[in-house]
């Protein structure tokens, strides 16, 4: 049986292959990214 | 590094390095915990005897159990190595001297005497003064000196009451608005207000300009008017919710937050949050106070296990709310797992001392709004720039890598390193750490997450 269930999430590893047009933050962790 | 916790009746995964985030059973949970640490048919000893007596337990269902374990590990989505922690420092690098936002105190003074002001009833602790234009019109220029290649620039107004400076914040955006396209920028302006001077004519210009308002509410009645009050001592509840309610009705209910405080005096503070939905109120924000230690309204040790308890009836309250069809957001627990925050983002942090600066109403540049006033973090000014290098390069060097208490903190890519001024104010130094801080961030973390969960249930 399935026990695992995976959320869908953004690859932090594949986000580092930056360009800085977020928001500054006050906080990063609720934030979105501008690009996507 | 992964981190488990058992919330509202989800057992959640959370891989740090990845982002990735596993809701799984008990069976899992288990499993994945012994994973890196026990041998293969010892784990799946210990389940059979464990859970053996259910039947959906098996040897075989527990093999594929653990071979969909080691199918995450392979595919990078769980026991992730760090491989950010050596490029860390070069992170914020990248962005040289770029600046993209700027907070605005176009008032230092203000109409209410708020006990437990961090601004000192507005005046930074120094002498009460109104930004010109000349001098706002010269950090809108300055930043747009500064900004590199940066299309979206962020100005906010801030203060004490941005309100008892009205024309002057209305003659900035104008003046903006009229260069940016020339300039290949796009302002964003948001505004702070204690909503007293609130009227017709702010709310039309809010409506058309301003992107975000944070309105200040501290929740009930008795708890907002023990301690926001005006110089004569009377409470302002009855005076701005009516005129709160105008503006967030005429903006359509979107692009603001109420934003209130919590004290000693109401750790409980989920009463006031649901007060603020309740006066119909959707996008909403309770903050711990920032105050020395022996303030009589600083948070206790006690009061802080309470606030961590809080956290939890907040999320499933929204969740139940949600569910009936009334939803509010609470400003922490806003988490976009799919589009989130890029790494470079997530190791930076908030930018303070280096993209992000607050100006004085006479010009002077500080790391952020809550240093203003500490004369030894004054970085520069609006017309030579930043001439106190080496501040700048100690705020550089904040990150989320930067402090040796988190090397084995799971929440270190959510916090990114945390605020500089709140850990300033506990430790005496920006790369100190404020415990009490983390405690409350990671429940929040903990709590935002498993609602994402939740929701997928819903």
């Amino acid at each position: 049986m399935e026990r695992i269930k995976t959320l869908e999430t953004r690859d932090l590893c594949q986000s580092a292959k930056g360009c800085g047009e977020c928001q500054t933050s006050c906080g990063v962790a609720n934030q979105t990214c501008e690009n996507k | 590094m992964v981190h488990q916790y058992k919330l509202n009746g989800c057992n959640m995964v959370l891989d740090t390095c990845s982002g990735s985030v596993h809701v799984v059973d008990e069976v899992a949970y288990d499993m994945i915990e012994k994973f890196q640490t026990e041998p293969r048919e010892q784990i799946i000893a210990e389940m059979l005897q464990k859970y053996g007596h259910r039947p959906d337990v098996t040897e075989a269902d527990l093999n594929q159990c653990m071979d969909d374990i080691q199918s995450l590990v392979d595919a990078g989505k769980l026991y992730t190595p760090d491989t950010f922690a050596d490029k860390a420092g070069t992170f914020k690098a990248r962005s040289g001297n770029v600046i993209k936002a700027l907070c605005l105190h176009v008032a230092h003074t203000c109409n209410l005497n708020c006990s437990y002001c961090f601004a000192s009833q507005g005046k930074y602790h120094g002498d009460r003064a109104l930004m010109s234009f000349e001098v706002g019109k010269r950090a809108l220029d300055f930043l747009m000196e500064n900004s590199g290649t940066r299309r979206n620039l962020e100005v906010d107004f801030f203060g004490g009451e941005p309100l008892m400076n009205w024309q002057v914040v209305k003659d900035l955006v104008a003046y903006a608005r009229s260069v940016e396209q020339e300039k290949g920028k796009n302002f964003r302006f948001t505004l702070t207000t204690n909503g007293v001077l609130i009227d017709d004519d702010v709310i039309d210009f809010c409506n058309k300009e301003m992107s975000n308002v944070v309105l200040s509410l501290d929740g009930r009645k008795e708890i907002h008017d023990a301690t926001r009050v005006d110089y004569a001592g009377k409470g302002s509840y009855d005076k701005i919710v009516p005129k709160f309610q105008k503006l967030v009705e005429a903006r359509g209910g979107k692009g603001y937050y109420m934003r209130g405080t919590f004290t000693h005096r109401n750790p409980d503070f989920t009463k006031d949050v649901f007060h603020m939905a309740d006066l119909g109120f959707t996008e909403l924000s309770m903050e711990p106070v920032v105050c020395a230690p022996d303030d009589p309204m600083a948070l206790t040790p006690e009061d802080l296990e309470i606030v961590k308890e809080q956290y939890e009836i907040l999320a499933k309250e929204m969740l139940k709310r949600q569910k009936e069809g009334r939803p509010f957001t609470f400003y922490h627990y806003m988490i976009d797992l799919t589009q989130g925050p890029c790494i470079y983002k997530r190791i930076s942090g908030c930018g303070s001392g280096t993209e992000y600066m607050a100006v004085t109403p006479w010009g002077d540049l500080y790391p952020c709004h809550q240093f203003v006033g500490e004369e030894k973090y004054k970085l520069g000014d609006i017309w030579q720039g930043v001439t106190n290098d080496a501040l700048r390069e100690e705020f550089r060097s904040c990150n989320a890598y930067a402090r040796p208490e988190c090397a084995d903190c799971w929440a270190k890519l959510y916090c990114s390193g945390g605020c500089a001024a709140n850990a300033y104010h506990a430790s005496g130094s920006i790369r100190g750490v404020y415990g009490p801080g983390c405690e409350l961030f990671k429940k929040r973390i903990e709590c935002a997450i498993m609602m994402k969960a939740a929701q997928e249930q819903l």
